[in-house]
């Protein structure tokens, strides 16, 4: 299978800290990949040095194939990478479907044009409200973001991430927060997540994590521990230690 | 009865609704029935136009700024410096305004535009106060302190010469003040105009959209700049005089306060704002010429307090509240 997404030795400090260390990650096309790890061990650094919220201290990110370590966020959106935010990244006074509009039509390339108007690429705004169809919050399309449950919030912003067509997608604790009524929801529409796009979710949850994963990296102090498939994480010693040991001692 | 789908629903939101040409009509209707008020009427209409100049940045866009004066007042200058040594022809004048201001927004915004908060706050006064400073130093440009003397205007298309009763002045603004709201609302309601929309709820999620944000605000504050530019042109030529006072962090101020009292982010603002700010100054200096300032201080608190979105917005939620009592 071919690589859409690969960092060679990335890394970040933060003065002494060193939040990432020498990674080394391969994300393959189509894949189902989980990054976990304890608290602090530098997931979200590593989503956002991937999508280029932060940039590097070394290191190379490829993109398709293609280095993209100094591109900004915006260019590498552009070649195909999407997010979510851990805490809901949102546009809390616009309606839901302006929300995703605004992505649908940032992706068309139509954001900068200032004489067009909005109505006049209809299909930028059928094709925001398909979406949201698809992920069943169709019925609150023109309901404010801020007056939606939390859990339909987070749908929101998969739905923004999945508007700009992304070929590898980035979702960082997508059921953080939260409740577990609704947290059903949030798994069905991962589980049905189009089978083209690679996925690399960051999760604490690891029932979602096993449920959902073909492959898993453990990542330690910012740097990766192991990695393998989720039979080879459960068994292995050292991440039961730091990690499954500590959840279930 | 049929209910229209979302999609209808949010392209319907951006059309021209009937209430959108109440200004026009009530501008149209000032100029036979308010005679005696036209150079006021002109007054309000510059400061319309500056207002709407803010709201693109400050309402649209979420850019907070002291510093629309800088824009306003170079605009001014340019035109009143224009007329003085080139051409007392408006129309250019206008252009030479507008561009002038355009460059100094183009190029402070480039700098001041890569900081958000308090200190884009501080550098946009900084600026302003750059240029009042320049401008009160270079007296052979400017004059100065006594302000530039010597401008002159000739009529309008050649046609129209600015009368003592400010007919063509008033005509002279609505013209130009009309043809600047076709522009901005085209702007806002475009998909540019919903990008700063969008930068304004969550700059870091535009980011994460694959907007170029910088470029986006910075693009969005020069043609803001130009705007003011128009304003502080139309300004000089109504006036045929340009002071200090145009590049006063004062203006900047009350052009704020104008927008705030209208309500920002929704065009007519800017309207009622200043309408409502210049006709209460100039009725209550009237009326009480040391204190009428205090009574345009306690209104703006009263809005702050209890009608967060200014008296638009105060209107949007009374109106709001009338179908479900039917």
């Amino acid at each position: 299978m071919s690589v859409v997404l690969e960092t060679i030795g990335l890394a970040r400090q933060f003065g002494a800290l060193r939040v990432a260390q020498d990674i080394c990650f391969r994300l393959e096309a189509g894949a189902r990949h989980a990054l976990i790890g304890p608290n602090g061990a530098g997931k979200t650094t590593f989503v956002n040095l991937l999508s280029g919220r932060l940039a590097p201290s070394a290191g190379r990110i490829l993109l398709n194939g293609a280095d993209v370590t100094g591109l900004p966020q915006a260019e590498r959106v552009k070649r195909g990478l999407g997010r979510t935010f851990q805490i809901n990244a949102l546009f809390k006074g616009l309606s839901v479907l302006e929300n995703v509009s605004l992505a649908t039509a940032e992706h068309a390339g139509l954001g900068g044009k200032m004489f067009r108007r909005i109505g006049g690429r209809r299909d930028t705004i059928d094709q925001a409200f398909g979406l949201l169809e698809r992920l069943g919050i169709a019925d609150v399309a023109m309901r404010r973001v801020k007056e939606l449950p939390y859990g339909q919030q987070r749908l929101v912003e998969i739905a923004i991430a999945l508007a700009l067509q992304p070929s590898v997608l980035l979702l960082d604790e997508p059921a953080a927060g939260v409740p577990s009524a609704e947290s059903r929801l949030i798994l069905d529409v991962i589980a049905q997540l189009p089978s083209a796009v690679a996925v690399l979710i960051i999760e604490h949850d690891m029932e979602l994590v096993f449920r959902f994963a073909e492959r898993i990296t453990v990542l330690v102090q910012g740097a990766v521990l192991v990695e393998g498939t989720p039979a080879e994480i459960t068994a292995d010693a050292r991440v039961r230690e730091v990690y499954l040991g500590e959840r279930h001692a | 009865m049929a209910v229209d789908s979302p999609v209808a629903q949010l392209i319907r939101a951006h059309r021209l609704r009937p209430i959108e040409l109440l200004p026009w009509v009530v501008a149209a209707a000032a100029y036979f029935l308010a005679s005696g008020y036209l150079p006021l009427g002109s007054q309000i209409m510059i400061m319309i136009l500056f207002a709407l100049s803010l709201d693109l940045v400050l309402g649209y866009a979420g850019i907070v700024t002291l510093g629309q004066a800088a824009f306003f007042g170079v605009g001014a200058y340019a035109a009143g410096i224009y007329s003085v040594h080139v051409s007392g022809e408006p129309l250019s004048g206008l252009i030479v305004g507008a561009a002038a201001a355009a460059i100094v927004g183009v190029v402070s915004g480039a700098i001041i535009l890569r900081t958000s908060g308090l200190t884009l706050l501080m550098l946009t006064l900084a600026i302003t106060s750059l240029l009042e400073a320049a401008a009160n130093d270079a007296t052979a440009i400017t004059g100065g302190n006594d302000g530039l003397q010597g401008v002159a205007i000739n009529p309008v298309l050649g046609l129209f010469d600015f009368d003592l009763y400010g007919r063509t002045a008033y005509l002279y603004c609505l013209a130009v003040l009309f043809i600047a709201w076709l522009f901005v609302r085209r702007l806002v309601h475009s998909p540019f105009g919903q990008s700063l929309v969008g930068i304004r709820e969550n700059a870091v999620r535009m980011h994460a959209i694959g907007t170029p944000v910088r470029h986006r605000l910075l693009t969005a504050y020069t043609i803001s700049a130009a705007l003011a530019g128009v304003a502080g042109a139309l300004l000089t030529q109504t006036t045929q005089f340009v002071g200090l006072t145009v590049l006063s962090f004062e203006r900047s101020g009350e052009i704020v306060i104008m927008l705030v009292l209208g309500g920002t982010g929704r065009i007519y603002g800017a309207f009622l704002g200043a309408a409502i700010y210049m006709i209460a100054q100039d009725q209550l200096a009237e009326a009480d010429p040391v204190f009428w300032d205090f009574w345009i201080g306690l209104l703006l608190v009263l809005i702050v307090l209890f009608a967060r979105g200014g008296i638009l917005g105060l209107m949007d939620r009374l109106l709001s509240m009338v179908p479900r009592r039917r």
